[in-house]
């Protein structure tokens, strides 16, 4: 999976714990919680859906790497490839 | 035989619309199982029934609108029986167009003895438009109905059948739902409010202990721990888990009305059913069940009218400490800021630690400023240690 | 606009009836040398002489039956009659021939008398000088009678009474007399066959004529403050009824109260609350309602006199009640 297709991926992931925002209309630096209201229950469901959808188990300790979609981005690459 | 009335599912609710009839006429039915759902301002809820019994009539029909407290079904528990129920419709959402029809001179004549008192003018208007007359209040001469009476009938009329028409606004209502209650307990309720600043290093340490070997889907967050630990403060101040209606009536159970925010705008809260009671498993079990549900309106009659004390967490990216409102008829409300890290002062030291503000909201007519901050001092003493909760 | 009494007003209106036509004569009791029991002619006299401002002697019957006369002989006569008590010795003149004698020909004879009477209360001149008699003639088939309730009307209605083919029994209230109001300049004749609106409003039809037409104004000024939107009309004539006149402004309130100083029992009011009833009784939204002079013989003293008639505050109250304001 290319970045490209990991983003539409993790944007249609976005889209189904936050239905009425864009995730396709996040910038790479936005703070992706902030921009499209995630809450921390909702966060959690998005750690769920990487998870399940992605195989990657993202620890507590690393959820500060997962605040904008090029952190986001740049951390799944490491741990899929 | 058991009559089962529109139950109220919190304070700002007047009346239910029945959508479906989940059980008919014959079915057995045991506490817990679902009867109805029913279409309220906070959206489409299935009603549990707390009885156990076959069913022996249903009293309405898909689409009527009954007030709070009308008997809407009839249980045969076996005990003597009732008279056979009358449908209780109260709020004709249409009128039918028989019921205009001018009337003979035979059933004039015997109305006469309770005439209505109506001016020529707006008995005409009112037959013109299909009102009631004698739903009409009249505020003319001698308590006559006039024809701003009429008008004003034909426009709430006109408002209604507006609203029926087009899809129920759900997130007007859920704000007029939270509008309504939360005038009423800011009118009703005298509030007193305590403050206290809870170093969170140990509670937040451990949930990294405890996440950090369990897969993201079973990981708790930081509010279960609220959720518990307020479970089991109210233990230590009873006057908060309970009602004031003319007197402190103390709950048993303890269902802690969690708030969920709406993305529509708006807010929920779902009751934690024991949450005393119940592990932190449990406890991110429940939560991963009720807020979609609640965040979709499709909660169950006993989560939305079962709560007994409130618990409102800001969230991560909040405000630092939040003075919250208190749930009518409940006594009690925890507002629980977002976590930030903090100088703490401590045994003549100073150290940055992550600390949360938690505030209580308390009905002061119920306990007083000395039992609240019993409660928050027990809230407190259950986050150090959260490996005994 | 000229400001002028209600006296100056017909004392104009009649200069220029005297003017206008040759044929037009006043007689009446003083009305000459005296200039009028209340001063209406007061220098007309001089002005026209005697033989068209022609005093006669005190009897009613026998000067009312010699202007009917006169107008049969092709003249214009005015008569004045000094108040209406004295007007029943006259009925018989006016009622039996002045009335009739149209009926009687088979339409070929025409009377066209125009008969002035002052009436109402206001001048303390006791129970013989001072009734509202409006009603009596009114209910006569063959007369029309007229009633100048404004100032505008006291000059200019004598005016077109002159021109109507038939006998004019013209209503002046000895009560406004001395009153002051404004006169357009150039208004001269005015309609007597409509009523008038004096004041448009929504929220009720006052209904009134004569002495009621100012204090219906002054009450309606009142109730505007208290945000009560209050339509005046005006009858004028009381015989034939505008009634179109008096349904398209009870259609427009939906509510109505006639105001008047006659006595309440067969009056002017009774016949409009009926006509009300029996044409527009579904635009009613309240009882149609009136206030009325009370039912005795007027006495003198002024504070007697005064509350022998609706005055503005009981119209006031009366209309709040109404409107449950």
């Amino acid at each position: 999976m290319n970045r490209e297709e990991l983003r539409t991926k993790i944007c249609g992931l976005l889209k189904q714990i936050a239905p009425d925002t864009e995730p396709e209309a996040l910038k790479d630096n936005d703070k992706i919680r902030d921009v499209l209201g995630i809450d921390s229950f909702d966060a959690l469901q998005f750690i769920v859906a990487l998870d399940e959808h992605l195989g990657v188990d993202v620890p507590e300790k690393d959820y500060a790497k997962t605040d904008t979609l090029e952190h986001l981005l740049n951390y799944l690459g490491e741990k899929i490839h | 035989m058991i009559e089962f009335k529109m139950p109220s599912l919190g304070a700002d609710m007047e009346d239910g619309t029945l959508i479906e009839w989940r059980k008919k006429p014959g079915d057995f039915v045991k506490r817990g199982d679902i009867i109805a759902e029913i279409e309220t301002q906070k959206g489409l809820i299935e009603i549990e029934i707390f009885e156990e019994g076959k069913v022996d009539q249903l009293l309405l029909q898909v689409g009527d609108k009954v007030k709070v407290g009308t008997t809407i079904a009839v249980i045969n528990d076996g005990a003597e029986s009732l008279p056979q129920q009358k449908p209780a419709i109260e709020i004709p959402e249409t009128i039918k167009p028989d019921e205009t029809k001018p009337m003979d001179m035979e059933s004039a004549h015997e109305s006469l003895s309770h005439r209505i008192k109506i001016s020529p003018l707006a008995r005409r208007m009112a037959e013109d438009s299909g009102i009631q007359m004698g739903d009409l209040t009249g505020t003319g001469e001698g308590g006559a109905i006039t024809r701003e009476d009429v008008e004003l009938a034909i426009s709430a009329q006109t408002s209604k059948t507006e609203k029926s028409k087009s899809p129920v606004d759900q997130s007007l209502g859920i704000r007029l739902a939270v509008a309504a209650a939360m005038s009423k307990s800011n009118r009703e309720i005298p509030h007193y409010y305590l403050e206290s600043r809870i170093d969170m290093r140990n509670a937040l340490a451990w949930l990294s202990e405890m996440n950090v070997k369990r897969s993201p889907k079973d990981r708790l967050l930081p509010v279960v721990l609220y959720i518990k630990a307020a479970a089991l403060a109210v233990k230590q101040c009873p006057e908060l888990n309970a009602e004031w209606k003319d007197g402190l009536i103390l709950k048993k159970e303890i269902n802690i009305g969690f708030v969920v925010s709406l993305k529509a705008g708006g807010i929920i809260v779902p009751a934690i059913h024991n949450a005393d009671q119940k592990s932190l498993d449990q406890l991110m079990a429940d939560l991963n069940d009720l807020i979609p549900r609640a965040r979709n309106l499709k909660l169950r009659s006993s989560e939305l009218s079962d709560s007994t004390f409130t618990l409102t967490s800001i969230g991560e990216s909040g405000a630092d400490t939040l003075y919250g409102i208190i749930y009518p008829p409940q006594t009690g409300l925890i507002g629980i800021g977002r976590i930030s890290e903090q100088p703490w002062a401590e045994n003549g030291m100073l150290d940055v630690r992550s600390c949360v503000s938690v505030t209580l909201a308390a009905d002061h007519r119920a306990s007083d400023g000395l039992s609240g901050s019993r409660f928050l001092s027990a809230f407190n003493q259950f986050l150090q240690k959260p490996e005994t909760i | 606009m000229a400001k002028i009494t209600y006296r100056e007003a017909l004392k104009q209106g009649l200069r220029e009836a005297l003017h206008a036509d040759p044929k037009v004569f006043l007689m009446g009791e003083d009305v000459g040398r005296y200039g009028g029991a209340f001063a209406v002619s007061k220098g007309l006299f001089q002005e026209f002489g005697p033989d068209r401002i022609m005093d006669v002697p005190l009897s009613e019957s026998g000067f009312t039956g010699a202007g009917i006369g006169a107008a049969l002989g092709g003249m214009k006569p005015i008569v004045e009659i000094m108040t209406v008590n004295f007007s029943l010795l006259a009925m018989d003149q006016i009622v039996n021939n002045a009335a009739t004698l149209l009926h009687m020909s088979g339409g070929q004879i025409h009377v066209p008398i125009v008969i002035r009477i002052s009436c109402g209360v206001g001048k303390q001149l006791g129970a013989q000088h001072s009734h509202s008699w409006e009603p009596l003639f009114a209910h006569i088939p063959g007369l029309n009678v007229i009633s100048a309730g404004t100032h505008e009307d006291a000059r200019g209605m004598l005016l077109t009474a002159l021109k109507s083919p038939d006998p004019v029994i013209l209503f002046e209230y000895t009560g406004l007399l001395n009153v002051e109001g404004e006169v357009p300049e150039t208004a001269v004749e005015v309609d007597i066959t409509k009523a008038k609106i004096r004041k448009e409003g929504k929220d009720l039809s006052l209904i009134t004529y004569g002495s009621g037409v100012i204090k219906a104004l002054e009450a309606a000024a009142d109730l505007a403050v208290l945000g009560m939107d209050i339509e005046v009309l005006d009858l004028r004539s009381l015989r034939p009824l505008d009634e179109k006149a008096i349904f398209t402004s009870v259609q427009k309130t939906h509510r109505a109260i006639i105001l008047e100083d006659a006595w309440r029992s067969v009056s002017i009011s009774s016949e409009i609350s009926a006509r009300i009833m029996e044409n527009v009784f579904y635009d009613l939204d309240a009882p149609v309602e009136r206030l009325c002079g009370l039912e005795v013989p007027i006495p003198y003293p002024k504070h007697l006199e005064d509350a022998c008639v609706p005055q503005k505050e009981q119209i006031v109250s009366q209309i709040r009640k109404m409107l449950s304001k």
